[in-house]
């Protein structure tokens, strides 16, 4: 059986990063942002996976550090949905163009 | 041996965290008043900031994850200066708040974050340490609940923050991929004028410029600074900025010292638009917090130009800056924060009139504001001329150039501030303030320490002596 490239697996994860953008760019419900972070920081998942297993198999590097990653996504993820929580009990609202206290 | 290692090279992190879980027992313990935790936590912070002086000591600790030197300490003992003074300058704001001790965890967690990663020796540590000292920051922005600017503050924060760790991220990854490595040690080794490894560096730069708040990156910055508690923006303006900017020093002069000409172009473009963005919008702020984030914008510019020197001078003059920085930045801050909490006026128009009624806060921010625009007699213009000096041994005198041209600038929005406390009157000024102790003392300490550090030569000279260059 033919093994996938290494270019498959990152074109695919550059893609995913790159759509986590777009989706952080153009939505105005936070909570849609928060999941465009997360595709942004599972694509890195990818990118480190995917060089640990072709280019260094003798190392755990790379494993270690999407490891990590989820850790902190999902901290980061409890805390940004308690502001959220707090945002939507003073605004009424969880989009973004209602949060316009502050400009310039 | 190995264990008397640990404990001297760890020392002010195991410091931190006994301190951290010294307030979980206060919280749990029987009820005593916000006055009483104050005060032992403003003691608790000086022991922590004088431990912090004995044995600076080299090494590395978990097969090179943790690395320390005297340089490395005594950053660290300038993020405990600040903490204390911050901690003894919000005595007034935290007196009556309900939850001192969660602000106090949430702000020293963070400070925690930040050492582990200003003494990193390895990309992963380098990353769990940036957003440990993000995370709790973004939950200490929102520490105002019940209003609507805190919380919207918070959200900006979060998610900005968060979408530059990504960015970052991506740029380690590609390093990683390029490399085989995370470590500082080994990976100068394998960088060089691979296209994926600058792609990989501008990436990593980028999340860097996000937290440092340089240029293009800036715009969450004035946001957060005006909609978040004055603690926790001096805080966030002050240490966090700090903090960043000591291991970007020794990212840069470290491990991308292979591809230093490609960094050296990007400081360029960098410091430029900072300092001139920064300046142009700081003249048009109404609001003081706002202005001053400004104002800490285009400071950053200027050590960004310190730091494209890549010299030992580079380095020492980014440090001796920072240090000057911490005194000026929080002597104003301070005077921001007591008129905030006790009035809750935050406009410059408000301090119209200031010094009929209160002459003493009103030198302790002239002062302030002076050393921050670089008027010769304090330290803030010592600081500038080092970094200037700095950046011009690498001969880009235009540069240079438009960075003394955009001190005047400066000049223009400070002493507009000054001219308000002092010449204009206002029918309805801030009533006389009655200061607590605490306040005083950090207030007074600030300015001592505006004075003396840009007078005794000592200060550089020690700092210059611990620093290394390219």
């Amino acid at each position: 059986m033919n093994e996938i490239p290494l270019t498959h697996i990152l074109f695919v994860s550059t893609a995913l990063f790159f759509i986590g953008m777009y989706g952080l760019f153009t939505r105005r419900n936070i909570i849609t942002m928060l999941m465009s972070i997360e595709l942004m920081l599972n694509s890195v998942n990818i990118n480190f996976v995917a060089f640990n297993k072709y280019l260094f198999p003798d190392k755990l590097d790379g494993i270690f550090f999407s490891l990590f990653i989820i850790t902190i996504a999902a901290a980061e993820a409890a805390v940004a949905i308690a502001i959220i929580i707090n945002l939507y009990r003073s605004h009424n609202s969880i989009d973004v163009d209602d949060a316009t206290e502050m400009k310039f | 041996m190995m264990i008397n290692n640990f404990f001297i090279l760890l020392r002010q992190e195991l410091i931190l965290s006994v301190l951290i879980f010294l307030l979980l027992f206060i919280k749990l313990g029987k009820d005593r008043s916000n006055e009483n935790i104050l005060n032992i936590i403003n003691v608790a912070l000086f022991i922590n900031l004088a431990a912090g002086f004995c044995c600076m000591h080299e090494g590395s600790l978990f097969s090179g994850m943790f690395t320390t030197n005297a340089l490395v300490a005594f950053q660290k003992n300038i993020l405990n200066l600040a903490i204390w003074i911050i901690s003894m300058q919000s005595f007034a704001w935290l007196k009556t708040h309900k939850h001192v001790i969660e602000f106090y965890i949430l702000l020293l967690t963070s400070l925690l974050g930040m050492y582990f990663m200003i003494s990193s020796g390895n990309l992963l540590m380098f990353y769990l340490g940036l957003e440990m000292s993000t995370i709790p920051l973004a939950a200490a922005a929102n520490f105002d609940l019940t209003k609507k600017k805190s919380s919207e503050a918070a959200m900006k924060l979060i998610i900005s923050s968060a979408f530059a760790s990504g960015i970052l991220l991506l740029g380690i990854s590609f390093l990683y991929g390029t490399s085989g490595t995370l470590s500082f040690e080994i990976l100068p080794a394998h960088l060089g004028n691979n296209p994926l490894q600058i792609f990989a560096f501008i990436l990593f730069m980028s999340g860097f410029a996000f937290k440092i708040s340089a240029v293009p990156f800036h715009l969450w910055t004035a946001d957060v600074y005006e909609g978040a508690p004055v603690a926790v923006t001096s805080f966030l303006s002050v240490i966090s900025k700090a903090a960043v900017l000591f291991a970007f020093g020794t990212v840069l002069y470290k491990v991308f010292e292979p591809i230093a000409n490609t960094w050296y172009a990007v400081l360029v473009v960098l410091s430029f638009a900072t300092i001139l963005i920064g300046n142009l919008f700081a003249i048009r702020q109404e609001n003081f917090k706002r202005f001053l984030a400004f104002s800490s914008i285009a400071q950053v510019g200027f050590i960004l130009i310190g730091l494209s020197g890549s010299s030992q001078a580079g380095l020492a003059s980014l440090v001796y800056f920072i240090l000057i920085y911490v005194f000026s930045n929080l002597a104003a801050f301070g005077v921001v924060s007591l008129v905030s909490a006790l009035t809750g006026k935050e406009n410059i128009a408000d301090f119209k009139g200031f010094y009929k009624t209160n002459p003493t806060l009103s030198w302790v921010l002239t002062i302030a504001l002076f050393s921050l625009a670089g008027v010769p007699p304090t330290a803030g213009f010592f600081g500038k001329l080092f970094l200037l000096m700095a950046g011009a041994a690498k001969d880009n005198y235009w540069l240079i150039t438009f960075a003394a041209l955009n001190m005047v600038i400066s000049f223009y929005y400070y002493l507009r501030i000054v001219k308000s406390i002092f010449m204009e009157p206002n029918e309805q000024p801030i009533q006389k303030l009655a200061i607590p102790v605490v306040s005083k003392f950090a207030m007074y300490l600030c300015v001592a320490g505006i004075i003396i550090t840009g007078l005794a030569s000592v200060v550089y000279d020690y700092i210059y002596s611990l620093s290394f260059g390219l």
